[in-house]
C-alpha cells in the first residue's frame, strides 16, 4: 500500500468524480441531478476513506516528509511535482477530506440551481485544497494555493446571497493581492536556492535583509488568508454572502491554509525575520481577538457574527505559532484542526435554520428550542466547543497556545485570556438569543426540527469533536516530532545567525 | 564582392509562401470571390505547409542574402508560432466575411502577404531587410483593417491605422537613417561588433536608437504609442482584430526582441531604461483604462497593451531568461487571444454580431461550453494558476527579479490585480448574471474546435509545460549565441 502514490490518488480522485459527471451526467431532469449528488457524494466519501490510509500508513516518530512522491515536472528549473505530508500537514488533509462529503450532504436540499456546477466546484476545490497541503514544491504549492480561488469565487457568486458579486471579488482580489507577492518572494528564494524544492528551501540559508523583504512577502500572503486583524474585511462579507457549504469550507480549510503557511514557510525557512517581527504578530493577533470578540458581540447577523469569531480564534492561532516553543505550535495546530471542525459545524447549525426561514438576523429568531430539540443540543454542543468548554477539542487547543505564549511572554498571554472571556460572551448570548426566550414568532414556530439528513451530517462532527477534547493524544502524537523539528530548525539557524552577528562572519555568508 | 548565389534554404519557408500567395492571387483573379472559400482553405494549408517547412530548418544560425536574413532557433519559434497563429485567423474569417457580404478573394490572400512581411521582421538582419519586412506587412495590414468598406468605422480603423503607422514607420526610418549615419553601417552584426569592445557610443547612435524603438513601441502598441489600438480593434472587422491582436504583436515583438539583443546588446544601460517605463506604463494602463470598457473589442485592445508591457517586463531584463519569458510569454498569450476571439466571434443573435460585454450575460446558462472556455481565457490572461497565463507570467517575473528590476517586478504584479478585475467582470457577467437571449448556435465552421483546442491548451499547459518551455529556452540562447 506504502508504494502506492497515495497522495496523487488522494488529490486527484474528486477530479475522476468531475470527468463522471461531465461524462454520464448530462441534461437537467431531477434524475440526472440526483445522479449528480450521489456521484459528487461517492467521490468525497471515498476519497475521505483513502485520505484515512494516509493516516494509517503514516509513521508519528519520523518528524520528516513521508508518503513522498517525486516525478520530474519542468526539470530544467528545479521545478519537480513534489508531493508528501508531515506532522504539521497531514492532519489538515484528514480535516478537508473529512469536511467535504459533509459539505455535499448540507448542499443535498440547499441548492437547487445549477447543481452540477456546484458539485463540480466542490469537488475541483477539493484537489486544490488537498494538494495545497501535500505540495512539496514551492511552484506547485502555489498553483494550489491560488487556484482554490477559482472555485471558491464562482461558489459564493453564484450560490450565494444578496451581496454575492461584491463579497465575491472582494474575497478574490484581496487574496490574490497578497498571493502575488508571495510569487515573488518565491522567485527570489529560487535565485538564491536554484530550486523551488521546498525541502531543500527549508535547508538554505537567506541574508538577514533579504530574509525580512521575503518575510513580510509571505506575511502580505498569509496574514490576508489567516485572516489578521485589520486585513480580515474580506472575511465577514465572504462568510456572509456564501453558501452554507462555502462558509464551512472557507471557515473549515482555506483560513488554515494561512497559517499553514506561515508554519511552513515563514518560521523554518525565514527564522531571523520571525524573531524580528514576532511582536508585531502578537500585536496584531490580540488586536484581532479582542476588537473582533467585541465586534462579534454587536453583530445582528448570525454568519457575521461568526465570521467574527473566525477572525478571533485564528488570532490565537497566530499568537500560539509565534510563541515558538512546543506548547504554542503544537497548540496552534490543534486550535485549527478544532476550529475548523467547529466553526464548520456551527456555520452548519446556521444554514440548517436558514434553509426554514430564509433569514440570518437573530432577532428573527428565539425559543427555538421549544420546537427544535435537537437542534438546540446540537448547538449547544458547537457553542459550548467555540467557547473552550474542557471536555470538548476548543479547551485542548486554546489551553496550549495560553501555556505557550505565558512561557513566552505573560502580558500576551494575559490579553489573550480576556478574549477568551468575550468570547464566551458572544457566543453564550447569540445561543440564548436564538434558542431561548418565548417561541413567540408564528413562522418559527412552524419551524421543524433536524431531518435524519442533518443529524447524520452533525454526528460525525460531535463525535471527532469530543475525542480531540477527550483524548486529544492521537492527535498531538502526530504533530509532536515534525512541530519539534520545526523548532529545532528555526533555533539552530538562529544561534548561527547570532554566531555571526558577533564575529564570525562565515556563517552568515554562507 | 562577387555576386555568389545566396543560399536560399534558410529563407524557404518565405519563398514558399510567396510564390503560393502570388499563386492564389492569380487563382483568384481567374475565378472571382465565389472561389473565396477554397483560396481561404488553401491559404491555411499553405501556411501550415510553411510552418512545417520552418519547423524542418533545425537548429543552427545561419545567416544569408549578404547578410541580410537570419535564420535560428528564435526565428523557428517565432515564425510557427506566426504561421499558427495567422492560419487560425484566416479560419475565423471565412465564416464571419461570408455572413457580412465581405467575402472577397484578397481577403485570405492579403493576410498571407502580411504574414510573409512578419516572417521577414523575424529574419531581419539588417535595418534595411527589418524596414522591407515591416513594410510588407503594415501595407497588406492597413488594407485588410478597413476591408469592410460600407462600414465607416472599419474605414475609420483602416485610415487611421495608416496615418499612424506610417508615423511611426517614419520614425523608424529616421531612427535608422541616424544609426547607420552614426555606426556607419545598417547590418546588425556589424553594429554589434561596434559596441562589443565596450566603445562609447555617440549621442547620435542613442538619439536613432530611441527613434527607432518609439517606432517600434507603435506596432507593439506599447504606452505611450498605444493611441490607435483601441480605435482599430473596435472598428476592424473582428478576425482581423483577432489577427492585429495575435500575429502581428507576435512579429513586431520578436523583431523589437532581435534589435535589441543583438546589434544594441552591448547598450542595455541605454534603452533597459525606455523599456521599463514603457512596459510600467503599460500594464498600468492595459489595467486601469480596460475597467471602464463596454466594448469587448475595446477592451481586448486594452487588454492587449497589458499583456504587451508583461512581455516587455521580460524584454527589459535584457537576459537569456528574459527572452525566453517574452516568447513563452507571446506563445501562451496568442493561444489565449485566439481562443478569446473565437468566442467573441460566435456572439451573435439572429445573425447580428455582439460587441457589448453585457450581451455575455448568463452565457453559462445558454451555451455552457463557450462559457467555460472564455472563463478559462479570462482566468488564464489574469494570471490565475493552474492556466497557461500563470506560467507565461511566472517566466517573464523570474527574469525580472533576477536582474534584479524589483520595483518592475512589484508594479508588473501588482497591476495584474487591478487587471485581474475586469477579467473577473467578464466570468461575473457569464456565471453571475441572468441570462439574455441566448446566441445563435455556432455553425459547423470549425469555430467550435478552434474554441475547445485552445480551451483545452490553456487548461491542460500545465500538465506538461516541458516542451514548449524547452523551445523556448532553445530559441532565447540561439539569440545570445549569435
Amino acid at each position: 500500500m506504502a508504494s502506492w502514490p497515495l497522495l496523487s490518488f488522494t488529490t486527484f480522485l474528486p477530479l475522476a468524480g468531475v470527468a463522471l459527471i461531465l461524462l454520464f451526467c448530462r441534461g437537467n431532469t431531477p434524475d440526472v441531478v440526483r445522479n449528480v449528488r450521489y456521484v459528487a457524494l461517492w467521490t468525497t466519501v471515498i476519497t475521505f476513506v483513502l485520505s484515512l490510509f494516509i493516516w494509517f500508513n503514516f509513521d508519528p516518530r519520523n518528524p520528516g516528509y513521508q508518503l513522498v512522491e517525486k516525478a520530474s515536472w519542468i526539470p530544467e528549473f528545479g521545478i519537480s511535482y513534489h508531493m508528501g505530508v508531515d506532522g504539521i500537514s497531514m492532519l489538515f488533509v484528514i480535516l478537508s477530506t473529512f469536511l467535504v462529503p459533509l459539505c455535499i450532504l448540507s448542499s443535498w436540499e440547499a441548492v437547487q440551481n445549477r447543481v452540477k456546477e456546484y458539485m463540480i466546484a466542490f469537488l475541483v476545490l477539493e484537489t486544490l485544497m488537498v494538494g495545497m497541503f501535500c505540495a512539496l514544491d514551492f511552484v506547485l504549492f502555489y498553483m494550489f494555493f491560488e487556484g482554490v480561488l477559482i472555485p471558491m469565487f464562482l461558489i459564493i457568486g453564484v450560490w450565494g446571497g444578496q451581496r454575492r458579486v461584491y463579497a465575491a471579488f472582494k474575497f478574490f482580489l484581496y487574496t490574490l493581492l497578497g498571493s502575488v507577492l508571495m510569487l515573488l518572494a518565491i522567485l527570489a528564494m529560487y535565485f538564491v536556492a536554484g530550486t523551488t524544492d521546498i525541502p531543500t528551501i527549508t535547508a538554505t540559508h537567506f541574508p538577514r535583509q533579504m530574509q525580512l523583504w521575503l518575510w513580510l512577502a509571505f506575511f502580505a500572503s498569509f496574514a490576508v488568508k489567516v485572516p489578521m486583524w485589520p486585513v480580515h474585511t474580506w472575511l465577514p462579507d465572504a462568510h456572509v454572502e456564501a453558501p452554507t457549504a462555502g462558509s464551512v469550507i472557507l471557515a473549515g480549510v482555506l483560513l488554515k491554509m494561512g497559517g499553514y503557511g506561515f508554519l511552513r514557510f515563514n518560521i523554518p525557512i525565514l527564522p531571523e525575520a520571525t524573531e524580528y517581527f514576532a511582536p508585531l504578530i502578537y500585536t496584531l493577533s490580540i488586536v484581532a481577538v479582542i476588537y473582533t470578540s467585541l465586534v462579534a458581540l454587536a453583530q445582528e447577523d448570525m454568519k457575521k457574527l461568526i465570521a467574527y469569531s473566525s477572525v478571533a480564534h485564528m488570532g490565537f492561532v497566530t499568537i500560539g505559532m509565534f510563541a515558538l516553543n512546543q506548547q504554542g505550535i503544537e497548540g496552534s495546530i490543534f486550535t485549527m484542526l478544532s476550529h475548523g471542525i467547529v466553526s464548520g459545524a456551527l456555520f452548519l447549525c446556521v444554514g440548517v435554520v436558514y434553509d426554514r426561514l430564509h433569514t440570518r438576523e437573530i432577532a428573527r429568531y428565539g425559543g427555538l428550542v421549544k420546537n427544535m430539540p435537537k437542534y438546540a443540543v446540537v448547538f449547544l454542543f458547537m457553542t459550548m466547543a467555540s467557547v473552550g468548554l474542557p471536555g470538548t477539542s476548543g479547551f485542548v487547543g486554546e489551553f496550549l497556545v495560553l501555556l505557550g505564549a505565558f512561557r513566552d511572554n505573560t502580558w500576551v498571554a494575559f490579553l489573550a485570556a480576556t478574549g477568551m472571556v468575550l468570547g464566551a460572551a458572544y457566543a453564550l448570548w447569540l445561543y440564548r438569543r436564538i434558542v431561548y426566550g418565548k417561541l413567540t414568532k408564528p413562522d418559527v414556530r412552524a419551524m421543524f426540527d433536524l431531518s435524519p439528513r442533518e443529524v447524520a451530517i452533525f454526528l460525525p462532527l460531535i463525535a471527532v469533536v469530543l475525542w480531540m477534547g477527550v483524548y486529544p493524544t492521537s492527535f498531538l502524537s502526530i504533530t509532536s516530532a515534525s512541530v519539534g523539528q520545526v523548532i529545532q530548525t528555526y533555533q539552530t539557524k538562529l544561534a548561527a545567525a547570532h554566531g555571526g552577528e558577533t564575529g564570525d562572519v562565515s556563517v552568515a555568508a554562507r | 564582392m562577387t555576386a555568389v548565389f545566396p543560399d536560399i534554404w534558410p529563407a524557404l519557408p518565405e519563398i514558399f509562401l510567396a510564390c503560393a500567395g502570388m499563386a492564389l492571387l492569380m487563382i483568384g483573379v481567374f475565378r472571382g470571390d465565389g472561389f473565396t472559400r477554397p483560396i481561404g482553405y488553401m491559404t491555411m494549408v499553405a501556411l501550415l505547409l510553411g510552418a512545417i517547412l520552418t519547423m524542418g530548418y533545425g537548429t543552427g544560425r545561419v545567416v544569408t542574402f549578404n547578410g541580410l536574413f537570419v535564420m535560428d532557433a528564435f526565428g523557428v519559434f517565432m515564425k510557427v508560432l506566426i504561421l499558427v497563429a495567422a492560419a487560425l485567423s484566416v479560419m475565423l474569417s471565412l465564416s464571419f466575411n461570408e455572413r457580412e457580404k465581405m467575402a472577397r478573394f484578397e481577403f485570405p490572400v492579403l493576410m498571407l502577404f502580411a504574414t510573409l512581411g512578419m516572417l521577414m521582421m523575424v529574419s531581419a538582419n539588417d535595418l534595411i531587410s527589418l524596414y522591407v519586412g515591416l513594410e510588407t506587412q503594415s501595407l497588406a495590414l492597413y488594407v485588410i483593417a478597413a476591408f469592410r468598406r460600407d462600414s465607416a468605422k472599419s474605414s475609420e480603423a483602416g485610415l487611421k491605422y495608416f496615418v499612424l503607422g506610417a508615423l511611426s514607420s517614419g520614425m523608424l526610418l529616421y531612427g535608422a537613417s541616424l544609426v547607420y549615419g552614426f555606426a556607419g553601417t545598417t547590418a546588425f552584426d556589424k553594429i554589434a561588433a561596434l559596441f562589443a569592445g565596450g566603445a562609447h557610443p555617440s549621442a547620435g547612435v542613442i538619439i536613432g536608437l530611441v527613434f527607432v524603438t518609439a517606432g517600434l513601441a507603435f506596432k507593439i502598441s506599447a504606452v505611450p504609442f498605444h493611441m490607435w489600438t483601441p480605435d482599430v480593434y473596435e472598428g476592424a472587422p473582428t478576425p482581423v482584430t483577432a489577427f492585429f491582436a495575435a500575429a502581428p504583436k507576435v512579429a513586431a515583438i520578436a523583431l523589437f526582441t532581435r534589435l535589441l539583443i543583438e546589434p544594441f546588446g552591448h547598450l542595455v544601460h541605454s534603452w533597459q531604461q525606455i523599456i521599463i517605463v514603457s512596459s510600467i506604463l503599460s500594464m498600468a494602463l492595459g489595467s486601469f483604462a480596460a475597467i471602464t470598457q463596454t466594448n469587448i473589442k475595446r477592451l481586448m485592445a486594452y487588454s492587449s497593451i497589458g499583456h504587451v508591457g508583461y512581455a516587455l517586463v521580460g524584454l527589459a531584463s535584457g537576459s537569456q531568461e528574459g527572452v525566453r519569458g517574452v516568447l513563452i510569454y507571446m506563445a501562451v498569450y496568442i493561444v489565449m487571444n485566439i481562443g478569446t476571439f473565437a468566442v467573441i466571434l460566435c456572439m451573435k443573435q439572429q445573425g447580428r454580431m455582439l460587441e457589448e460585454i453585457k450581451d455575455l450575460s448568463g452565457l453559462s446558462r445558454t451555451n455552457p461550453l463557450l462559457a467555460g472556455a472564455m472563463a478559462v481565457f479570462m482566468f488564464s490572461m489574469a494570471g490565475i494558476p493552474p492556466m497557461a497565463g500563470f506560467f507565461s507570467k511566472l517566466y517573464v517575473f523570474l527574469a525580472a527579479i533576477q536582474a534584479q528590476l524589483y520595483t518592475l517586478a512589484v508594479i508588473g504584479v501588482l497591476t495584474s490585480v487591478v487587471g485581474a478585475y475586469y477579467y473577473l467582470r467578464i466570468v461575473k457577467i457569464m456565471y453571475f448574471d441572468e441570462p439574455v437571449e441566448a446566441f445563435d448556435k455556432i455553425g459547423d465552421d470549425g469555430m467550435t474546435g478552434i474554441v475547445v483546442a485552445t480551451g483545452l491548451f490553456t487548461l491542460l499547459f500545465f500538465v506538461v509545460p516541458a516542451p514548449i518551455l524547452n523551445y523556448a529556452a532553445a530559441a532565447a540562447a540561439s539569440l545570445f549565441a549569435g
